[in-house]
């Protein structure tokens, strides 16, 4: 398993964590249905203004579903960020997870993170039944190359 | 009456896959009630102890229900009852 998502919307998760950081920041980044292709970034009001508890607010929840609907999508990502604790899901998160096809993908912003090569510390998880399992995320400029096997894309030297 | 109901992802292998299924009754409780009669173990995932589940949202139309009577929220004909879980967590 693993999350293929592109520079730029890391960046948009890392800057919403940020901005609302002493609270928890969260959002969801849509792609078309069957994709697994996040595209479409869409920061979310954590109506629980806090720093330990993070949910939608119900009448936004149902406008996001009603958008992602009329246009094929689904929530390929559902990000949030966690203020004092390391880039994983806590327990509440594991049994209040309830999109099984999501990347679950946090961000920490305490002050001892330990960021990888691009600063930040962001990990991605799929939670399923209660099982959470980790993934390895793929950080891409583009996905132009992402539905190639790495046989599949031509050898950049070879018309050189 | 009958009215739509949209059901979400995590919910589907109650209703064979289905997004959307048709159910009856006047009031969201009826609707559930008559759901579980269809689709054998969903009441459970929305009803606990005899109210909505906390981080389970139903709406008719466009409002949830918590602010409009809960399970005695009244249901009109051609209605659309939407189920989303909260996207939530700490």
């Amino acid at each position: 398993m693993v999350l293929v998502i592109r520079a730029d919307l890391v960046a948009e998760i890392v800057a919403h964590a940020r901005r609302d950081h002493p609270d928890e920041a969260c959002g969801v980044i849509a792609g078309p249905e069957g994709s697994d292709r996040p595209e479409r970034f869409v920061p979310m009001l954590n109506a629980a203004r806090s720093p330990t508890f993070y949910e939608f607010d119900s009448g936004d929840l149902l406008r996001l579903y009603r958008e992602m609907d009329a246009r094929g999508e689904v929530p390929v990502v559902i990000y949030h960020s966690h203020t004092a604790t390391e880039a994983h899901p806590s327990r509440t998160d594991i049994s209040l997870a309830s999109e099984p096809e999501a990347h679950y993908v946090l961000v920490s912003t305490r002050d001892e993170a330990e960021p990888n090569h691009a600063g930040h510390e962001l990990r991605s998880f799929r939670i399923v039944d209660g099982v959470v399992t980790e993934e390895q995320v793929d950080v891409v400029e583009t996905y132009m190359f992402a539905h190639t096997g790495a046989d599949d894309v031509p050898d950049r030297d070879a018309s050189v | 009456m009958a009215v739509t109901v949209s059901i979400p992802t995590i919910l589907r292998t109650h209703t064979g896959g289905e997004k959307s299924v048709e159910a009856k009754g006047n009031t969201v409780g009826e609707v559930i009630n008559d759901l579980e009669a269809r689709h054998g173990g969903i009441a459970g995932r929305l009803v606990n102890n005899g109210s909505l589940h906390r981080f389970v949202n139903i709406y008719v139309d466009d409002e949830d229900v918590r602010f409009a009577g809960g399970l005695e929220a009244p249901v009109g004909e051609n209605s659309t009852v939407t189920i989303l879980p909260a996207v939530a967590g700490g």
